[in-house]
């Protein structure tokens, strides 16, 4: 298919109720019909928190379009996308520059289905101030993404999440529990640390990327009582019972759906809220309508209705 | 249940690999290599009995299921432990939506009977092991005088690698995943063998690996339920694409929709989505 015809295609189909692209007579359409159990989520767009566009091809544009290509195969309509790879535990400013980079270029082509998060590393704090405004404030993009580059209970993050407040732009921390936290990279953090920034800046929401990972019970038990701090799902092995807890524990408000795409599939990460014991509505918050919530000051700002 | 009976149940199960090997699929034929009863020691489960288990399987679409049972991680009076499994399976509706893997730990005194009763009395299509809860590694002869006891027997062996991500495991209830390498070079001096590797993860599953390439090769099984990344089955599909690949979905420790979205994720043709389906799980068991 020429780029051309796909693109046009890829916008018809962003107007149609996924399912209605997705499902064939076929037992992989049949997959889709039951893995969803409702017509409403079936034809609900799913909107993923947590996406990395390292799929193959010569350009991101490109790796986009691969990216979109699957989410239509699942459901998923729009992609909050960071960090374009190669990926560095600690980047310089001239690294998450470059990274920064791949997004826009990106956004120029696909802004109807991505939305796009600045990568920056805490520990160069002017850089990553000046990043904030070149991408954010000045640029396309609408959220934050931090990852493992500094422990985020730091004081370098506080003038990164006074400026985010300002621009409306939500701010997405990698949160992680690797054996207790015994297992975690030198600078990664964890849902605690999170918390302990929260409450230096009531008010502000931030995303708990992963929520702890694998050890998602002990990361809801750290943000529970912050009510600014949202649950990303994404990112883990699809353990029973995490939605469940996560949703008892926070309210269904504060729980997202991510992928974690490219190193994750969307199916492991859908397939944990979908198969949740919860109720219709409350899926539906989950995997599209929280995030909407969230995002919606910095789209508004941006001019981008939804 | 009376013994008559349940010997009867039993025969019936029994006879289930050949009756699913030789009996032509039905069009949506789901089989998933991968279940287990009972919960798991550290999480709840969605799935309190086997009936639970098989309703929410059926309900999407699986025909038949793999069962072993999370009691065999940690029990060792594995012969009870491989009887209740037979017997819980048989059970559950006519006796044919689960096929029972029993296991056996080579470390424990007199393991040889354990081995004889999986065949001869419990009449089942194949083994689970779990290395890791077990304590042996697979260069461990004691696993190569069970993997060739399995072979004469004509078992299948399914081989677990994993059962929980081993960074977040609770710090008293710890086991590193299993290392698959050694079996490059005990399966050739194996006849018979047939071997699936269960939950391998990144570490084993990955499109690039050539630990993947190799134990493919050598023959061995694979199933889908830790397989992640984009399009993760047609990925590994486009590399490899003689691959022992079955569905397998390690419900109920996962939630099962995550496995069966894969199915929709991946593009795949019409025979390989049928292979994965059900054409690699009764193509492993029709040849034994």
């Amino acid at each position: 298919m020429k780029r051309r015809d796909f693109l046009a295609t890829g916008a018809l189909a962003a107007t149609l109720p996924w399912h209605a692209r997705a499902a064939q007579p076929s037992p992989a359409g049949e997959v889709a019909a039951s893995a969803w159990g409702s017509a409403e989520l079936r034809q609900l767009g799913a909107w993923d928190a947590h996406a990395h566009v390292g799929t193959p091809g010569a350009t991101p544009a490109k790796r986009m379009e691969y990216l979109v290509r699957i989410a239509d195969r699942v459901g998923v309509e729009r992609m909050c996308i960071f960090m374009s790879p190669p990926w560095q535990y600690e980047p310089t400013p001239e690294q998450f520059r470059k990274s920064n980079d791949d997004v826009l270029a990106v956004l120029k082509e696909w802004s109807s289905r991505a939305f796009g998060f600045v990568y920056l590393n805490p520990t160069h704090t002017r850089a990553s101030l000046d990043e904030l405004e070149r991408c954010v404030a000045d640029g396309p993009m609408v959220g934050i993404k931090l990852w493992v580059g500094c422990h985020c209970n730091r004081p370098e993050l506080d003038p990164i999440v006074k400026r985010a407040a300002e621009l409306d732009a939500i701010i997405l921390q990698h949160t992680w529990i690797k054996q207790r936290g015994k297992g975690n990279l030198p600078q990664e953090s964890t849902p605690m640390e999170l918390a302990e920034l929260s409450a230096r800046h009531p008010g502000v929401p931030l995303i708990c990327g992963h929520t702890g990972g694998g050890d998602w019970s002990l990361g809801i038990r750290a943000i529970r009582s912050r009510s600014e701090i949202h649950a990303d799902l994404g990112g883990g092995d699809p353990v029973y019972g995490e939605v469940e807890m996560a949703v008892r524990e926070l309210g269904a408000a504060r729980v997202l759906y991510g992928s974690d795409v490219h190193g994750r599939s969307f199916a492991s990460q859908l397939g944990r809220v979908l198969g949740a014991n919860l109720t219709v509505a409350e899926k539906r918050l989950i995997l599209r309508d929280n995030l909407v919530r969230l995002l919606r000051p910095a789209l508004k700002r941006k001019g981008i209705t939804v | 249940m009376e013994r008559r009976r349940f010997l009867a149940r039993a025969a019936t199960v029994a006879a289930a690999p050949a009756l699913l090997a030789s009996t032509p699929p039905a069009p949506g034929a789901l089989i998933d290599t991968n279940v287990s009863l009972g919960e798991w020691p550290t999480r709840r489960s969605w799935a309190g009995t086997p009936a639970q288990l098989a309703s929410r399987l059926r309900q999407h679409g699986v025909t038949a299921a793999w069962a072993g049972t999370f009691d065999a991680v940690l029990h060792t009076d594995v012969a009870g432990i491989n009887a209740q499994l037979s017997a819980a399976c048989a059970r559950e509706g006519d006796g044919r939506f689960f096929l029972p893997f029993g296991t056996i730990n080579p470390l424990l005194p007199d393991w040889e009977d354990d081995l004889r009763r999986c065949h001869e009395v419990l009449h089942l299509p194949g083994l689970r092991l779990y290395p890791n809860y077990h304590g042996y590694s697979l260069d461990d002869r004691r696993f190569a005088t069970l993997l060739a006891g399995a072979a004469r027997r004509g078992l299948f062996v399914q081989i677990s690698l994993s059962m929980e991500d081993d960074r977040s495991q609770n710090p008293v209830f710890t086991a590193s995943p299993v290392n698959a390498a050694p079996l490059l070079d005990l399966l050739p001096k194996v006849p018979g063998a047939r071997v699936m590797l269960l939950n391998c993860s990144s570490r084993v599953l990955g499109p690039g690996n050539p630990l993947l390439a190799k134990l493919a090769k050598a023959g061995v099984w694979f199933e889908t339920a830790t397989l992640e990344g984009v399009a993760g089955i047609s990925s590994l599909l486009d590399k490899l694409p003689d691959l022992r690949l079955a569905f397998g979905s390690h419900a109920p420790y996962y939630y099962f929709e995550a496995a069966l979205l894969k199915l929709q994720e991946s593009p795949l043709t019409p025979a390989q989505l049928a292979a994965v389906r059900h054409g690699h799980a009764r193509a492993a068991l029709a040849s034994a």
